[in-house]
C-alpha cells in the first residue's frame, strides 16, 4: 500500500532553534534531527577585522531539521518552522518538502508510514 | 634599612614585595575576564572579555587622573579632595603610615578600583553595549569607587569610628555586589533569559580565570598590609586557608544538592572565599578564617542557587559571589577579631562588642551607597544613549555585533577584503540591518 511519507527540511538561524523545537514539540512532531550548516540567503554580509586582515562572512551559520513525517503532519511542521524560525528579517531560512521515496526504521525493520510513527513508551 | 636611593622612611623589602603585589592584583582583571568569558556564550565571549579589558583603560586612567585623590587625599568625612589630581606630590615619598613610595601605593590601589569595575559588569553581560558600559565606568570609577575607598581607608567616617576592612569588603567586594544588583535592575534582563538555556560555554575557563584570581589574590590580601610585617603574613596566609574551606564545603553542598560535585561551583567556590577573607584576612586568626571560609560558603550558596529562578537576571552573579560573601566578611570581624592576632581590635567574642556596631553600620552604608549611585548612574548614561544592544544584536551575539570578531572562527565561507574594497559602508552595515535600538532598561517578559 502506498503511504505518503514526507521529509520536510527546514534552514533557520541558530538563535530560533529553542522557538522551533518548542513548536515542533506544541505540533506533536516527534523525531527530529538536526546539524549545525553554513548557508547564504541573501543577507546583508557581516564584516570582520582580525588586526590588518579584514573579511566578510559569506556564509552564515545556520541549522538544518531534517524531519521526516507522514502526510497528515507534513502541513504542521511546516507550520511550526515557520512560525518558529520567522523574525521578519533577511536571513529567517527556508523550509523544503520533499517525497520521500523510503523510510527504514532500523531497530525493527519497519518501514514507510510506520518508520515514522512515534513509538509509545510503555 | 636604606640604601643610597632610597628615600628615608622607605623600607626596601616592603618596597620590593608591593611591586609584586601591584603586578598580582592587575593581573586578576584579566583572569576575571577568562571566568566570565567562560561563563558566557561562545557568541559573547570576546565582547566580556573586552568589559574587563575597558575597565583597565578606563578606570585606570579616571583612577590617575582624579580617582586617587577622591579615595585618598585629604577631605571631609564623605569623600577626598583634590590634592592629589593628576598625582600632584605624588612620588617616591613614603604614604603616610607606610614605607613604601606613595607613587607605588597609588598604583597598587588603582589595580582595586579597576577590578571592581570590571566586576560589575558580570551582571550585564551579553546585551550592555561596549561603549556606554565604558561611560558608566568612567564615572562609576570616579564616584562611587572612590568613595567608598575614603570612607574606610582614606580618613572618612566608617574608618575614623574604627570599621576594620582590610583589602576591601566595602569598596570592592560589597561595592562590586551592590553595583551589579542595580546595573542589572536598570539595564534588565537578557531577551533569552528564563527561555532558554544560557549555560557556561566553557567550564575549563572558568576554571582556568578562578586559578588565576586565587593566585593574585595574595597580591590583593597580602598587599594590603603595604608591607611585609605581620599582618601582611597573615592576610596572606588566611587567603589559603579560608578559600580551601569554601571549596570543600561547596563540593558537599553540591553533593547534597544535586548528587555530585560540579566544577563551575568549584570555581564559584574559590571566589566566595576569597571574598569572604578580604575584609577579615588581616584582623582575625587563621583557625577563625577557615571558619569563616567554610560558614561563607552557606549564603552564597543559597543565593546563587536561588537567583536565577527570579526574574532578575544577574547573569553572572556578582551579587551571590562579591556582594554577600563580602558582607558576610565584614560582620565576621566583627565577632571574632583578636588584638592578640592584628594589634588593632578584639571582636564581640573576645569582649569588645562596640566594633560589630561599625562593622553593621558598613555592611548596610556601602551596599546601599553602591546601589543607588550605581542605579542613577546607569539611569543617566540611558538619558543620552541606549544601554542594551537591539535584540537583533543580542541574538547575533555581542562579539559579532560590538566588536566585528569571534572568539572561535574557522575561516569557512569568509572572503578575504583587500584594502582597497574595504568601504566605511562595510562597518555600518551590520547596525544597520538590525531594528531601532530598544531603549535603555526596557521591561523584558519571560514568557
Amino acid at each position: 500500500m502506498f503511504e505518503a511519507v514526507k521529509l520536510v527540511i527546514g534552514i533557520v538561524r541558530p538563535e530560533r532553534v529553542n522557538d522551533v523545537l518548542e513548536a515542533l514539540y506544541r505540533a506533536e512532531v516527534r523525531g527530529i534531527s538536526m546539524s549545525r550548516v553554513q548557508g547564504h540567503g541573501g543577507e546583508l554580509e557581516v564584516v570582520e577585522t582580525y588586526r590588518g586582515t579584514t573579511v566578510k562572512i559569506e556564509m552564515t551559520e545556520k541549522v538544518r531539521f531534517e524531519i521526516a513525517v507522514s502526510e497528515p503532519f507534513a502541513q504542521a511542521t511546516v507550520d511550526a518552522l515557520c512560525d518558529g524560525a520567522r523574525t521578519g528579517e533577511v536571513g529567517d531560512g527556508k523550509v523544503f518538502v520533499l517525497d520521500l521515496e523510503q523510510v527504514v526504521r532500523i531497530r525493527t525493520g519497519e518501514t514507510g508510514r510506520e518508520a515514522v510513527t512515534p513509538v509509545d513508551e510503555t | 634599612m636604606s640604601g643610597p636611593d632610597l628615600v628615608r622612611g622607605i623600607s626596601a623589602g616592603d618596597t620590593a614585595w608591593m611591586l609584586v603585589a601591584t603586578a598580582l592584583v592587575l593581573m586578576m582583571t584579566p583572569a576575571l575576564g577568562l571566568f566570565y568569558a567562560g561563563l558566557v556564550r561562545a557568541k559573547n565571549s570576546l565582547n566580556t572579555f573586552m568589559m574587563c579589558l575597558g575597565a583597565i583603560a578606563v578606570a585606570g586612567v579616571c583612577w590617575a587622573l582624579l580617582g586617587y585623590s577622591l579615595a585618598f587625599s585629604k577631605g571631609n568625612a564623605f569623600i577626598g579632595g583634590f590634592g592629589y589630581a593628576f598625582l600632584r606630590h605624588v612620588g617616591f615619598a613614603p604614604r603616610s603610615g607606610t614605607h613604601i613610595p606613595q607613587l607605588l601605593f597609588m598604583a597598587f590601589q588603582a589595580t582595586f578600583c579597576i577590578i571592581t569595575a570590571a566586576l560589575v559588569s558580570g551582571a550585564v553581560v551579553e546585551r550592555v553595549r561596549f561603549g556606554p558600559f565604558l561611560l558608566f565606568v568612567a564615572l562609576w570609577s570616579l564616584l562611587i569607587y572612590p568613595t567608598l575607598a575614603h570612607w574606610v581607608w582614606g580618613g572618612g567616617w566608617l574608618a575614623a569610628h574604627g570599621t576594620l576592612d582590610f583589602a576591601g569588603g566595602v569598596p570592592v567586594e560589597m561595592g562590586s555586589g551592590f553595583s551589579a544588583f542595580a546595573a542589572a535592575v536598570a539595564v534588565g534582563a537578557r531577551k533569552d533569559y528564563g527561555r532558554k538555556p544560557l549555560l557556561p560555554h566553557n567550564a575549563v575557563y572558568v576554571l582556568l580565570g578562578a586559578g588565576l584570581l586565587w593566585f593574585g589574590w595574595f597580591g590583593f590580601n597580602g598587599g594590603s598590609g603595604l608591607s611585609t610585617g605581620h599582618a601582611s603574613v597573615l592576610a596572606f596566609t588566611n587567603t589559603l586557608l579560608a578559600p580551601i574551606c569554601t571549596l570543600l564545603v561547596w563540593f558537599l553542598l553540591d553533593v547534597r544538592s544535586g548528587g555530585r560535585a560540579t566544577a563551575v561551583g568549584a570555581a564559584t567556590a574559590i571566589v566566595v572565599g576569597c571574598v569572604a577573607i578580604t575584609p577579615a584576612c588581616g584582623f582575625i586568626s587563621p583557625m577563625w578564617a577557615m571558619a569563616l571560609g567554610a560558614l561563607a560558603a552557606l549564603p552564597s550558596y543559597a543565593l546563587i542557587s536561588w537567583r536565577p529562578r527570579t526574574r532578575l537576571d544577574e547573569s553572572l552573579d556578582v551579587l551571590g559571589a562579591h556582594g554577600l560573601a563580602g558582607a558576610f566578611g565584614i560582620l565576621f570581624i566583627g565577632f571574632v577579631a583578636q588584638r592578640h592576632w592584628n594589634g588593632v581590635s578584639n571582636g564581640l567574642l573576645y569582649g569588645h562588642a562596640s566594633l560589630l556596631d561599625w562593622q553593621l553600620a558598613a555592611a548596610l552604608a556601602g551596599p546601599a551607597y553602591a546601589f543607588l549611585g550605581t542605579y542613577i548612574l546607569l539611569r543617566a548614561v540611558s538619558a543620552f544613549t541606549p544601554l542594551r544592544a537591539s535584540d537583533h544584536q543580542e541574538a547575533l551575539g555581542m562579539d559579532v555585533a560590538g566588536h566585528g570578531e569571534q572568539a572561535y572562527t574557522h575561516g569557512e565561507g569568509t572572503i578575504l577584503v583587500t584594502a582597497g574594497q574595504e568601504t566605511p559602508s562595510h562597518r555600518s552595515r551590520i547596525s544597520a540591518q538590525g531594528p531601532e535600538l530598544s531603549p535603555a532598561g526596557t521591561p523584558t517578559t519571560p514568557s
